[in-house]
């Protein structure tokens, strides 16, 4: 087993991507995801990596463009006004079907909001927030272990689909510290071998004829017929994603659950004290946390309506923006109540218990 | 049979898509021919800008990264980072460079990025139909200044080189044109030069084409030539504005 530290979600994450195999690391400065920055410009040099701070969100992601264009795991991270940003490159990365891994340290909004953990960039993670028709992997963390086991799992999902993974994390998840352990990190051999996966289309070096390669990375198809075959090429992958790689955890779930809760992230957390405390007072409530919010566990919400639950309860640090996919889930078999907590305030387990309670 | 005159190798066969008589392909050529001459086409890779030049990254026969508008040079850097074994440089036009990615071009200018970046001015947007650059002179009338570009109101015409300048970082910057076989021919020797300091990992070349835009200034192609000449070399004066491989070059 290997050693638990005791780090901050934001120097794990940083860690732990490292210790995937990204080597390369382009970003700018802002609160709260400043420690994963500052991490990263004193680790990479250390591993023989590259450290840049960019003069600006918008140049990190087209950094982040240009190296994933050659084949090599990239990341980026910032906070919610950064990530803004940043969705024009999301964008040119997902047509170009680059794999990139971009962090989110979510802070309360709309516009320089404030600096608290909120979940207000929800819709922009999982409905788009660039231009076109795209998606990004979205995996939400609720532990600082799983922020970085989630890092591990980012890069390999973005190799696998040639697609950019999002983790959306919040100032919460960032800033605390917990007991973590990591995963051994990639040895000289399995770095060479992920350098070398994506030469059959990336930019790498070249051979004259009849061995030379003239590889393109690019989002343009300036005919409409071409560009239609492109599009539905992607919604091939999205589809294949879709099935394949949905994950949830399913907390106190049982066929005694009154009411089945659903929460991610931060609010999960919060939400498992008061299913806890409510167990103790024999009242018995379920949870679904997605771990992918984009694949959505769908199914999973729905298998688990089972006879004698009489409602489902989703809790959110924003004014309502999962919900749409729970309800989507639950089809208006059940009714989906709402507890929501905006400016960067927390809920308490107690909020969550008389929401849960709430005839 | 001997061959006197072909295609680069650093070309691809595609048919150009510009207007007769611009000069894109001049320069296009004259990159490539300087990409063969230094042998470094195996470990090339170019950005191709937005623009009209938008379908540069299937016109170089190399591997090619087709950057959003203005970020050529922070996707170089990422790639040059990623790789830096190879060789990186970028080609813009006047308004993806000097517009909408004047923050990309100065900082990896200021980092001192070793890469090549291509600029093609010729005063005006030719893709989208010919609105007004940042390079657009004052009093010159495109499709969005039609009484003329008014200086008070919206300032005056950026000069890139200049600019680029002030910076320490760059190792090289030159203004170039092609509007005389003669300006070709020397604007050649630039390009070669640039790159020549690309492949001994000197730092930052930039060179500048001071160029035309027939289709969009209404004239013919020669009558381009003559109206750059007068009008837009007097305010973008030719010349090397900085060589660190020569001893008072900085």
């Amino acid at each position: 087993m290997a050693e638990k530290v005791l780090m901050k979600g934001n120097e794990a994450v940083a860690e732990a991507a490292i210790r995937a195999g990204c080597r390369l690391y382009f970003a700018y400065p802002i609160t709260p995801q400043s420690e994963l920055i500052e991490y990263m410009a004193k680790m990479l040099p250390k591993v023989d990596g590259t450290f840049v701070q960019a003069e600006s969100e918008v140049a990190a992601i087209n950094m982040v463009y240009g190296a994933s264009g050659t084949g090599r795991r990239v990341m980026t991270s910032s906070s919610s006004p950064g990530i803004s940003l940043k969705m024009e490159g999301i964008s040119y990365i997902a047509g170009a079907n680059l794999p990139a891994v971009i962090i989110n340290v979510q802070r309360g909004g709309p516009g320089l909001g404030d600096i608290q953990p909120a979940q207000g960039d929800y819709f922009q993670a999982t409905k788009g927030g660039g231009h076109g028709d795209y998606r990004l992997i979205v995996l939400a963390p609720s532990t600082v272990q799983e922020f970085a086991d989630l890092a591990d799992l980012a890069f390999d999902l973005g190799d696998k689909y040639r697609n950019p993974v999002m983790i959306l994390s919040d100032g919460l998840l960032g800033q605390m510290m917990e007991p973590v352990e990591f995963k051994p990190a990639k040895t000289e051999e399995e770095m060479e071998e992920l350098n070398k996966q994506h030469y059959d289309w990336c930019m790498h070096s070249n051979e004259d004829e009849p061995n030379h390669h003239h590889h393109e990375i690019n989002s343009l198809e300036i005919d409409p017929l071409v560009l239609e075959q492109h599009v539905i090429k992607l919604g091939k992958k999205y589809d294949e994603i879709t099935k394949n790689e949905q994950r949830h955890e399913e907390y106190n779930i049982s066929k005694d659950n009154e009411v089945v809760v659903v929460a991610f992230g931060t609010a999960a957390r919060i939400a498992k004290s008061a299913i806890d405390e409510l167990q103790e007072e024999g009242i018995s409530v379920g949870m679904i946390r997605p771990i992918t919010v984009w694949p959505y566990p769908y199914d999973a919400i729905k298998n688990v309506l089972h006879d004698k639950v009489e409602k489902v309860v989703v809790c959110e640090l924003n004014l309502g923006q999962m919900i749409e996919d729970v309800k989507l889930a639950v089809n208006g078999k059940l009714p989906v109540e709402f507890l929501g907590k905006v400016g960067g305030i927390l809920f308490t387990p107690a909020e969550i218990k008389a929401k849960i309670l709430d005839k | 049979m001997e061959i006197i005159a072909q295609r680069p190798k650093s070309l691809t066969d595609l048919q150009f898509t510009y207007c007769p008589g611009c000069t894109h392909g001049i320069s296009h050529r004259l990159i490539a021919e300087a990409i063969d001459e230094l042998e470094m086409r195996n470990q090339m890779m170019g950005v191709a800008p937005v623009g009209c030049s938008v379908f540069a990254y299937k016109f170089f026969d190399c591997d090619m990264a087709e950057a959003a508008h203005g970020r050529a040079p922070a996707v170089a850097t990422g790639m040059k980072r990623a790789r830096p074994d190879m060789h990186v440089f970028t080609y813009q036009g006047d308004g993806d460079l000097a517009a909408i990615g004047t923050a990309e071009i100065i900082h990896a200018a200021n980092r001192g990025e070793h890469i090549s970046v291509f600029f093609v001015n010729n005063a005006i947007y030719g893709m989208t139909g010919g609105q007004m650059a940042p390079t657009t002179l004052p009093g010159m009338k495109t499709s969005t200044s039609p009484y003329g570009r008014d200086e008070t109101d919206i300032g005056y015409p950026i000069q890139a080189c200049e600019l680029l300048n002030s910076l320490r970082a760059p190792y090289f910057i030159e203004r170039v044109s092609l509007l005389s076989p003669q300006d070709i021919i020397k604007a050649k020797k630039v390009v070669k030069k640039a790159l020549q300091f690309n492949k001994e990992e000197k730092g930052f070349t930039f060179v500048e084409f001071v160029s035309t835009c027939p289709t969009n200034w209404g004239m013919t192609p020669l009558d381009a030539m003559k109206w750059a000449k007068e009008n837009m070399l007097p305010y973008f004066p030719l010349g090397n504005f900085r060589d660190k491989s020569i001893e008072g070059g900085e």
